[in-house]
């Protein structure tokens, strides 16, 4: 509440431990990214830990990725990029000094796809429960579907699956973070805090927006698209 | 030393344009997968997603616009990953070389 005491709606705002509004801008873009490292290397230890496992057992790899659904994984690559094409819209609009619905439309926007990436993979998880593709140890159970599916290496596609719930489920709680920051956002931008002088709150969420969209990018490509060229089904090396 | 900023304010085409190659870049990541190039199916993967992740990083999150301190920032998080997957992925892939 104190940080919003000395918040002038539509007006510029100085915190006074500060020389001027560009060393406040500077100062918050710095300490995002320093945020943003710290993340980066969060997730850096889990694409570490991808690559080791996956140097173990490539068979493994390749039959388990062969598992995900490529259509819904794609479709939710293109939604990522959508919400960041009107994240990064919300922020030009208090740039050009557009009002507030402008602002609240675009935000709006982002929330309703970064909402639509969630319910869909909602239905991708559930289609991984009702497979029997969680990893535990019923995954293993010689008589189970993931049994049937892997034979041999069905011990090494449980290590997959559980960095796929574990990189995709980590990135998902991003996700409802972002939502939850949104609504933040959303509410701040109805207060008219962001103008043309001073859309620091609203710049800052944006850097984490794409951040995880970034995420995502990389997790795509990496747990969807290995079994993609051996469409028969049994990888060839 | 103004009490008023001017930021950049990226044009709206050259936002348009990024989204429309992360559309694009996206297909391409899927038609590429679909053939299989052997050793070079996830070099080739990598190389779609960090020409992706780097036009989000400069144009969406202004990073071509912003100042020497912040771009130094970017590139040491870059490094710092690099430092981390050179040094483990040293260790793990070289571990077969020992025998016995």
């Amino acid at each position: 509440m104190s940080d919003q005491a000395h918040a002038v709606p539509g007006g510029v705002r100085l915190a006074h431990h500060f020389d001027d509004l560009e060393q406040q801008h500077e100062s918050a873009q710095l300490g995002m990214w320093a945020f943003m490292l710290t993340e980066i290397m969060f997730f850096g230890g889990l694409f570490l830990c991808y690559i080791v496992y996956r140097n173990l057992y490539p068979e493994a790899w390749q039959l388990a990725s062969h598992q995900l659904n490529v259509l819904m994984g794609g479709v939710n690559t293109a939604v990522l990029i959508c919400s960041s094409l009107t994240m990064a819209l919300a922020i030009r609009t208090a740039q050009t000094g557009g009002g507030r619905i402008p602002q609240i439309g675009w935000l709006a926007l982002t929330l309703l796809f970064g909402t639509a990436f969630l319910v869909i993979k909602t239905f991708e998880y559930k289609e991984k429960f009702e497979h029997g593709l969680i990893p535990g140890p019923s995954f293993i159970d010689p008589s189970g579907h993931a049994a049937a599916v892997f034979g041999a290496e069905v011990r090494h596609a449980r290590i997959f699956f559980s960095l796929y719930f574990i990189m995709t489920g980590l990135h998902a709680f991003h996700m409802i973070v972002g939502i939850g920051m949104m609504f933040w956002t959303m509410r701040c931008s109805w207060k008219g805090y962001y103008t043309a002088s001073n859309y620091d709150g609203l710049e800052m969420f944006g850097l984490y927006w794409h951040f995880v969209d970034i995420v995502w990018i990389f997790l795509f490509p990496l747990l969807y698209l290995l079994g993609a060229h051996a469409t028969g089904g049994g990888g060839h090396h | 030393m103004s009490g008023h900023t001017q930021h950049h304010i990226v044009p709206l085409r050259h936002y348009i344009g990024v989204f429309v190659a992360l559309i694009v870049l996206t297909a391409a990541t899927y038609l590429t997968a679909l053939i299989d190039m052997g050793p070079l199916n996830t070099p080739v993967a990598m190389a779609i997603a960090i020409v992706k992740a780097l036009l989000v990083i400069l144009i969406f999150m202004h990073v071509k616009y912003s100042n020497r301190l912040i771009q130094t920032m970017v590139i040491a998080s870059a490094l710092w990953l690099m430092i981390m997957f050179g040094f483990a992925g040293g260790d793990y892939l070289t571990r077969g070389w020992i025998s016995g």
